[in-house]
C-alpha cells in the first residue's frame, strides 16, 4: 500500500481535531475531560474491538447493540431478583453471549448465508429476549457496583481513570495483540482477503467464522457488563443503535468494510474521535446533539472516500469495477 | 403482466394464508369488514393500512437488492421527507409539499446512487453514511421538535379514503402498478436482474449498469419519501427521532421473505409487497392475541431464520420438494 496508511490519517484527524477543540476551549485539554471521554466510551471501545475482527474477516455483526441490552437486563435481574452473586452472573452472561455468537457464526458458515441477515435475526432475537425478561429499568444496588464505580486511578491534573476505562484499555491492547501477533489474527486477515484462498491455504474457515462471531458477542457481553457498571441499571432499551456507532468507529479507524485490512488501534482512535465530537458539542452548549450524527456521517464519508481512492490506486491496472458487491 | 405474478410465489402465499388463519383463530372478528362513511373498516384493512410504509419501502428496496445492493438509509430518508412535508404543510399547498418531499427523497437516492455507481463504494457502507447522518439532518429541519400540522390536504393523504380504501393503501397499490408497468413492461427489469447477476458481464454485453444502479437508488429514495410523507400524514406530525426507525430492516426483511436473494439477480415486486404484508399480518396478529408486543421481535427473528434456511443453497432438499410441487426441476 503506497502513501499513508489510513490509521495515520485517523490519528492525524484525532490530534488535529483535539488541537482545534483545545484552542477554542482550553479546558478540553485536561486529564479530567480525557478521563471522562474514556469512561463514557468504554463500552463502545470494547464492542468496537470485537467488531474490528468481524469486519476484517469480511463479515458484519448487527447484533452487538442488542446483546449489550440483553446483558444489562440479565445481569440486573440475576443480581437483584434472582439473588445470584454478581461474579456468577457475569460468568453466566459471558458464556451465554459467547454461545449466541458461536451459533450465529455456525449458521453463517454451515448454511452459507449472508452475515448481514443472520446477525439481523440475532439482533431481533436478543432485543426481543431482553424485552421478555423485563421492559422496565432495573436498578442494581449490589455493593460490587458502587465499589467498581468509585474505583479510579488518579491522573496528574485531577483526572480519573475509572475501572471501566481501564477494562476498555486492557481489552483494546489484548485485542490488538491477538489480531496482530497471533495465528488467529493472521487467519482473520486471510479470511477477509479471500475466503477461498484462505481455505485453500489450510485455514479452517468454519472454525474461524464461529470463533470470530463468538469473540464479537463475547466482547459485546463484556461491554454490556461495563455498560451496567456505567449506568448501575439494566434496561432492555439500552444501547439501541450502538451497532451503527460501532461500525462507524471501525470504518473511521481505517478498517476496510470489504475485509482484509484494518487494525484495533485504528478502531480505538475512531471511538475517541466520536467521543471527541460529543465532548466538543457538550462544551459548546449551543450546538444540538444531532450535530454529532451529521459530523459522524461526514467523517464516515470522508474516510470511505479516502479508502476508495486508495483501493482504486492499488487496483488501477485491473479493469474498473462496476456495481460493487456487498 | 403475467411476469408480475411468478409461479414461485407459492411459499409466500401459503405463509400468508397460514398466518391469516392463525390470526382468525386468535381474533374471531379478524375477517369482518364493514362499510362506514364510504370507507371500509376491519382488521384486514388495518393490516393493509399499517403495512403501507414497509410495502412502499420494499418496492424500492427490491430493485436495489436485485442489483446486488442494499439501502440502509430508507428509514432516515423517511424521517427527512416527513420532516420536510410537516414543516411546509401549513404554509404551502399540497403540490408544493409533495414536490418538496419527493424531491428530497430523489436527492437522497441520487446521493446513494452516486456513491455506489460512480464512486464504486460498497452499498452497505455507502448507504450507512446517510443512515447515520440522515436522522441528524431530519432533526435539523424540525429543529429537534416534533413538528405538527393541521393542513387537511396532507392529513387526507394519511387518513382519507378512495373508493372505500384508505388513501395510503391506494397509493401503495398505485406505486406497485406503476413500478411493475415500468420495470416489467419494458426490458428494464431484465437489465436490472442482469446487473445484479453479474455486473461485469452485463456491462460487457452493453447494459448501462451504472445508469441502472443509479436509477434504482433514486427510485428507492422516492419510495422512501412517499412512505415518509404518509407516515407523517398519518400521525399529523413529524418526529425526526422515531419516524421510520428500523423500517429499513423490515423492508429488507420483506424483500428477503419475498424470495429475492440478497446476492442480486431475479426479483419480484409483488412478492416483496407480499412479504411486507406477511410481516404486518404477524404484527397485527400478535397485537390482537393480547401477547405483549415484545414478542414481535422474537417471532420476527424466528421467521427471518426460517426464510433464510429455506433459501440456503445448502438445503437443496427443500428446493427439490418445492420444485416438484411446481412441476419443474430445480
Amino acid at each position: 500500500m503506497k502513501g499513508l496508511p489510513p490509521v495515520v490519517i485517523t490519528a492525524f484527524v484525532l490530534v488535529a481535531g483535539f488541537a482545534l477543540c483545545a484552542v477554542q476551549f482550553p479546558n478540553i485539554a485536561s486529564t479530567r475531560v480525557v478521563g471522562n471521554l474514556l469512561t463514557d466510551n468504554a463500552f463502545l471501545g470494547i464492542v468496537a474491538t470485537g467488531m474490528t475482527f468481524v469486519i476484517i474477516s469480511g463479515g458484519i455483526d448487527l447484533s452487538v447493540g442488542s446483546v449489550i441490552g440483553f446483558t444489562t437486563v440479565f445481569v440486573a435481574l440475576a443480581i437483584e431478583r434472582w439473588g445470584v452473586p454478581p461474579l456468577v452472573a457475569f460468568v453466566a452472561i459471558l458464556v451465554l453471549s459467547a454461545g449466541f455468537g458461536a451459533a450465529m457464526g455456525a449458521i453463517i458458515h454451515v448454511f452459507d448465508l449472508p452475515p448481514f441477515i443472520v446477525t439481523l435475526a440475532g439482533m431481533f432475537l436478543a432485543r426481543g429476549a431482553s424485552f421478555l425478561l423485563s421492559t422496565e429499568s432495573v436498578p442494581i444496588t449490589a455493593p460490587v457496583y458502587s465499589t467498581v464505580s468509585d474505583f479510579a486511578l488518579r491522573m496528574p491534573g485531577g483526572g480519573r481513570l475509572t475501572a471501566v476505562a481501564i477494562i476498555m484499555i486492557v481489552i483494546v491492547i489484548g485485542g490488538a495483540l491477538l489480531l496482530h501477533l497471533t495465528r488467529f489474527g493472521a487467519n482473520v486477515y486471510a479470511l477477509g482477503g479471500s475466503r477461498t484462498t484462505a481455505s485453500l491455504m489450510g485455514v479452517a474457515v468454519g472454525k474461524m467464522t464461529v470463533k470470530i462471531y463468538m469473540l464479537s458477542s463475547l466482547l459485546a457481553g463484556i461491554a454490556g457488563i461495563v455498560f451496567s457498571f456505567y449506568t448501575s441499571a439494566g434496561y432492555s432499551l439500552s444501547a439501541v443503535g450502538v451497532e451503527l456507532d460501532t461500525i462507524a468507529a471501525v470504518v473511521i479507524g481505517g478498517t476496510l468494510l470489504t475485509g482484509g485490512q484494518g487494525s484495533v488501534i485504528g478502531t480505538f482512535l475512531g471511538v475517541l474521535i466520536q467521543g471527541m465530537i460529543q465532548t466538543y458539542i457538550n462544551f459548546d452548549g449551543t450546538l444540538s446533539s444531532w450535530w454529532t450524527k451529521i459530523a459522524t456521517g461526514v467523517l464516515l464519508f470522508a474516510f470511505i472516500a479516502l479508502q476508495q481512492g486508495l483501493v482504486a490506486l492499488a487496483r488501477r491496472p485491473v479493469a474498473k469495477r462496476a456495481g460493487a458487491a456487498s | 403482466m403475467t411476469a408480475l405474478l411468478p409461479r414461485r410465489g407459492l411459499a409466500q402465499i401459503l405463509a400468508l394464508i397460514v398466518i391469516l388463519a392463525v390470526d382468525r383463530v386468535v381474533s374471531p372478528q379478524f375477517f369482518d369488514l364493514r362499510l362506514q362513511d364510504g370507507r371500509l373498516f376491519g382488521s384486514l384493512i388495518d393490516v393493509l393500512n399499517r403495512g403501507t410504509p414497509v410495502a412502499l419501502l420494499s418496492l424500492g428496496m427490491v430493485l436495489v437488492i436485485a442489483t446486488r445492493g442494499i439501502d440502509l438509509s430508507v428509514g432516515a430518508v423517511m424521517a427527512i421527507c416527513g420532516a420536510i412535508a410537516a414543516s411546509l404543510a401549513d404554509s404551502h399547498g399540497l403540490p408544493v409539499v409533495l414536490a418538496a418531499a419527493l424531491g428530497a427523497g430523489l436527492i437522497c437516492g441520487l446521493w446513494n446512487g452516486f456513491l455506489v455507481a460512480v464512486l464504486g463504494m460498497q452499498p452497505i457502507v455507502a448507504t450507512l453514511i446517510l443512515m447515520v447522518a440522515g436522522r441528524g439532518i431530519a432533526q435539523l429541519i424540525t429543529e429537534g421538535r416534533i413538528v405538527t400540522f393541521s393542513s387537511p390536504d396532507l392529513v387526507w393523504l394519511g387518513n382519507g379514503s378512495v373508493l372505500g380504501l384508505p388513501v395510503p393503501v391506494a397509493i401503495a397499490l398505485g406505486m406497485l402498478i406503476l413500478t411493475g408497468a415500468v420495470v416489467r413492461g419494458s426490458a428494464l427489469g431484465l437489465l436490472i436482474e442482469a446487473t445484479g447477476g453479474n455486473a461485469r458481464a452485463s456491462e460487457l454485453a452493453g447494459v448501462g449498469t451504472r445508469a441502472m444502479i443509479l436509477s434504482v437508488y433514486v427510485w428507492c429514495g422516492v419510495c422512501a419519501a412517499l412512505a415518509g410523507v404518509i407516515a407523517a400524514a398519518d400521525i399529523m406530525g413529524a418526529d425526526a427521532n422515531n419516524a421510520g426507525l428500523w423500517l429499513e430492516l423490515d423492508a429488507i426483511l420483506a424483500v428477503v421473505i419475498g424470495g429475492t436473494s440478497l446476492f442480486g439477480g431475479r426479483f419480484s415486486l409483488v412478492l416483496a409487497v407480499l412479504g411486507a404484508l406477511i410481516i404486518q399480518t404477524m404484527n397485527t396478529g400478535i397485537l390482537l392475541s393480547g401477547y405483549p408486543p415484545e414478542f414481535n421481535l422474537l417471532v420476527k427473528a424466528a421467521v427471518v431464520l426460517a426464510v433464510l434456511l429455506l433459501q440456503s443453497p445448502k438445503l437443496s432438499g427443500f428446493a427439490g420438494i418445492m420444485a416438484r410441487l411446481r412441476g419443474t426441476k430445480p
